[in-house]
């Protein structure tokens, strides 16, 4: 068969549906009998329920039913679930507040669902909702993850004294206090990482249908694990059996990590199909989607790092408060610790690094993993902390991070992880030719005879993806598994479907999994087709998260062909009369070695399911194997990312003019799929630097709840990007893979930073760097 | 009170009986069952809507449908030749992989073939510019923007 397919160009298998209106969204679902829902939510961001009244909305046009949180408590539905537990810095497990799907008694952020309103048509559901009475007692709010913990703040949770979801830890202080101690120079920041809105174009949507006829559920979600969904939907909220529940996520508009959790609406509308005996929709429109999508980041951060004289790394010292919103999202605990102070100790060797955690409540929406979940959060740690550092000292920020860089693998840093393999300064090597740094110099001196600033900013990023080895991972909190299941299916003439617990919603699986199969196997990638989203399919999954997909989901799908030619090879061997010892398997045909003897990977195939000819004494017929694969390790993608600005000073418009991103994601499959993963990435990554910033007034009022005023990066804002890669194989999956998904979210905004800071001669600037934020600075900075 | 609409979709006449608020993407969406056109805010923002009317590029969620009395729209679905072989513009966006999730696509591919009428060999700026209306979350814009002048030539050379 032809060229290799891994590593190859290939145009998506998907794409032709997607440019033809052919895609099939959740909402796109309409199913015989159909209702829809509406959610009635709080207007106020903290608030007694007094009485809730139906009344008028039942006598609504069209109206079939409506149930408030009484219906839910009285029907004994459980709150939503938090999937990692955190113990804290006094060994007792974080503070787990309910979290009902309809409020019980108070609701605690604008948006909290109140009550779920049924009708014949989505017109008369929004109609017969505005009919709702409720009578609130409005409190006082908070919304400020640093002033939660203050004294006389709004309480939120009877069970979370001082809004505190636990105060959690990792290092040694007392190590890296006596290293400050010692050292030659220390370089603090502080700072906030903005809080972000994820905003995927598809809005969320759950249509959940009964069937009285055998007592099931089926429920289309537009949800990036479908399988995970099913299993905290079932075991820990409605106490269904598994087995009748189905949930399939079709085509998926993007999600970011915001449709991974299990929500409220998923659960309401699922139980009230039942009730109702009809199938009931909703679908978020972009204002409900604002309030209520699981936000990003939000964290307060006071970071310092401890050098020698000569910019050698000595100690870390991290604090930081993460404002988790309302309640716990399914993986809110996990994102601020596990997977934030883990990659603090970035590309570099510091030897000792402390990092405190203080989670805490507030009156606002839940906040939860957000393209690179704590892992942007830790790089912009590390990277705005190495180049001020650089700065301070005098020294080239590219030759203090080389000073630093770790270079021999394996390498254990101090905060639990161990990096199997990488090579920093080639992608900081490569990342300075592509980005011509050394023409910086004359390109300031043109800006500056322009009138222009000029800015020069490096991110040299690390990530743990491919998450996670399970009993790791349990270990440190986890409440699921996280390994992958695949199935190969071959059919009687050799092609094959391959169904995956991944899921791709916009990542193009379909054609970077069918890459591998058609390459593994030596077919034809027309006679491969990746199945995913539907729990009635798909044998189990995990789905896709944390850019685990090719390498945790991959791998699953090689272990299973890998079976497959195994299984082949016995089913040859008796065709050809061979010794199985003797038979080769060389890009689909199965030869013995040596002689011209060979039967086709279709022969086979067609042997196993006529097996007229068969070693039935031996073998099942039939050629279909799963393969369940549990990651050894994490992956550990890294590269360096180079920006440079020009601003404008009497304006503060920042122009990005450049932007250079060199990455190390191990193997590539497919480098179009690639590159569009960066491209995406830094654009998110970019947004939140620049232009992305979720506000609250002080009563807890989203200031930011449209695109009128939440500014989602145009493409008027970003740049042609500069992207390449370099490879070091990842050593612990057959492909050598580490994921690509997250990495320009987690690596833009702080060589962005970095490069506005230098454009301006700052030290601090906050994000998003908008116009006015830059113009105050540098007004700031004239009269100091 | 319901209203009478009579339009043309995709070369074929329809009437929709509908109320005088009905929006034309709910039109399209839900009587007529075309979903390749999407929603994807209430501001008139993403341009996730936008359909071809009477030959222009419009945001079929910020119409009412009675606004589109005896027009004629293309949505995506109409957009392929009829054996199933892809417009060029359509073409270009897979070329250069100018899709991810596909959601946004729709609406990129009509404002563009409406921009690349007028603009048969448009600059990079002139590209951007014309993706004012147009919001997508995954791909950073950068293979929108080269598909949309490879599609735009590719347009131009058909012709
Ligand atoms: S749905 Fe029409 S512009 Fe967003
Ligand atoms: S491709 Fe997903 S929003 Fe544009």
């Amino acid at each position: 068969m032809g060229a290799p397919l891994i590593g190859a160009r290939v145009e998506r298998k998907e794409d032709y549906r997607f440019l033809t209106g052919a895609g099939q969204y959740t909402d796109d679902v309409e199913l015989p009998r159909q209702s829809y829902a509406v959610f009635v939510r709080s207007p106020h961001a903290h608030a007694i329920l007094k009485k809730i009244s139906l009344d008028q909305a039942r006598k609504a046009p069209g109206f079939i039913a409506a149930y408030t949180g009484e219906d839910f408590a009285a029907a004994k539905l459980g709150g939503l679930p938090c999937g990692w537990l955190i113990t804290d810095v006094n060994g007792q497990p974080m503070k787990e507040p309910p979290h009902p799907c309809l409020a019980q008694g108070k609701v605690r952020h604008v948006g909290d669902q109140v009550a779920i309103v049924i009708a014949e048509t989505s017109a008369q559901a929004r109609d017969a909702a505005e009919l709702v009475a409720v009578d609130y007692k409005v409190l006082p709010a908070v919304v400020d993850g640093a002033k939660a913990r203050a004294k006389g703040a709004p309480q939120l949770h009877d069970i979370a004294p001082d809004n505190t979801c636990y105060v959690w830890a990792i290092g040694d202080k007392a190590v890296a206090d006596a290293a400050f101690a010692k050292a030659a120079h220390v370089t603090k920041l502080e700072f906030i990482n903005n809080r972000l809105i994820p905003n995927a174009m598809e809005p969320r949507v759950a249509n959940g249908a009964y069937s009285r006829a055998d007592d099931s559920y089926t429920l289309y979600v537009a949800s990036q694990n479908p399988h995970v969904e099913r299993l905290l939907m079932t075991a820990f909220v409605m106490g269904l059996p598994e087995h009748k529940v189905r949930v399939v996520a079709g085509d998926v508009g993007g999600g970011f990590g915001s449709k991974i959790y299990l929500y409220a609406e998923d659960v309401a509308v699922t139980w009230a199909a039942k009730q109702v005996n009809r199938p009931v929709k909703w679908t978020s429109d972009r204002s409900e989607a604002f309030l209520t999508d699981a936000h990003g980041r939000d964290h307060h951060t006071v970071a310092e790092l401890a050098m020698d004289k000569d910019g050698k790394f000595l100690a870390m010292r991290v604090k930081t408060t993460a404002n988790v919103g309302a309640y716990l999202s399914t993986f809110a605990s996990c994102v601020p610790t596990i997977l934030y102070a883990t990659l603090l100790a970035g590309q570099y060797k510091t030897p000792v690094i402390h990092c405190e955690v203080t989670a805490v409540f507030t009156n606002t929406t839940p906040v939860d993993a957000y393209r690179g979940a704590g892992r942007p959060e830790a790089t912009y740690v590390v990277e705005r902390l190495v180049e001020t550092a650089a700065r301070e000292m005098k020294l080239d920020p590219a030759e203090i991070r080389r000073r630093n860089f770790i270079t021999e693998f394996p390498y254990q840093t101090p905060v639990a992880l161990q990096y199997d393999i990488g090579d920093y300064n080639a992608t900081m090597d490569a990342a300075q030719q592509l980005a011509d740094v050394a023409g910086f110099s004359k390109r300031k001196e043109e800006s500056v005879k322009k009138g222009k600033l000029r800015g020069l900013g490096y991110a040299a990023y690390i990530e743990a993806c491919g998450i996670a080895p399970s009993a790791v991972a349990g270990s440190l909190g986890a409440r699921a598994g996280l390994f992958e299941a695949g199935e190969v299916r071959v059919h009687p003439t050799g092609s094959v479907t391959v169904f995956t617990g991944s899921h791709s919603h916009g990542q193009g699986h379909e054609t970077t999994f069918a890459q591998v199969v058609a390459d593994r196997l030596g077919i034809g990638i027309d006679s491969v087709d990746i199945v995913h989203g539907d729990t009635s399919k798909v044998l189990f999954g995990m789905g896709t998260y944390g850019s685990r997909s090719i390498a945790v989901g991959g791998t699953a799908i090689v272990k299973a062909l890998d079976k497959i030619v195994a299984k082949g090879k016995k089913i040859a061997a008796h065709l050809l009369e061979a010794a199985e010892t003797d038979v080769v398997y060389d890009r689909g045909i199965y030869k013995v070695a040596g002689t011209d003897k060979q039967k086709t990977f279709g022969e086979v195939a067609f042997a196993a399911y006529v097996p007229h000819n068969y070693p039935h004494d031996k073998l099942e017929p039939g050629l279909n194997e799963n393969a369940f694969y549990d990651p050894a390790n994490f992956t550990f993608p890294a590269g360096t990312y180079v920006c440079e600005v020009e601003v404008d000073p009497e304006t503060g418009v920042v122009k990005i003019d450049k932007f250079t991103a060199v990455d190390d994601f191990g193997k590539i499959i497919n480098p179009m799929i690639v590159e569009g993963q960066v491209h995406g990435g830094l654009t998110q990554g970019i947004g939140q630097a620049l232009t992305e910033s979720c506000q609250y007034d002080a009563t807890g009022q989203l200031l930011t709840g449209s695109f009128m005023d939440y500014c989602l990066p145009r493409a008027t804002d970003v740049p042609f990007y500069q992207v390449d890669t370099r490879e070091t194989p990842c050593t612990h999956n057959p492909l050598g893979v580490k994921g690509c998904g997250e990495a320009g979210a987690i690596g833009a905004p702080a060589a962005l930073m970095n490069a506005i800071t230098d454009a301006l001669g700052v030290k601090d600037m906050p994000m998003p760097a908008t116009p006015q934020a830059v113009w105050k600075v540098l007004n700031n900075k004239q009269a100091a | 009170m319901a209203v009478k609409v009579s339009l043309k979709v995709n070369g074929k006449s329809v009437v929709a009986e509908v109320e005088e608020r009905t929006l034309l993407v709910t039109v399209i969406r839900e009587h007529l069952r075309l979903t390749g056109t999407h929603v994807g805010c209430d501001t008139a923002q993403c341009g996730a809507c936008t359909v071809s009317m009477n030959g222009r590029a419009v945001k079929s969620c910020s119409m009412l449908a009675m606004q589109a009395e005896g027009t004629e729209v293309m949505t995506i679905e109409g957009v392929a030749h009829a054996d199933g072989t892809l417009h060029p513009m359509q073409a270009a966006f897979k070329e250069h992989h100018g899709l991810q999730c596909g959601f946004c696509t729709p609406g990129m591919v009509i404002n563009a073939i409406d921009f690349a009428k007028h603009h048969p060999d448009p600059s990079e700026q002139e590209i951007r510019e014309a993706l004012e209306g147009n919001l997508c979350r995954c791909t950073g814009y950068h293979n929108i923007v080269k598909a949309i002048g490879a599609g735009a030539r590719a347009m131009a050379a058909s012709k």
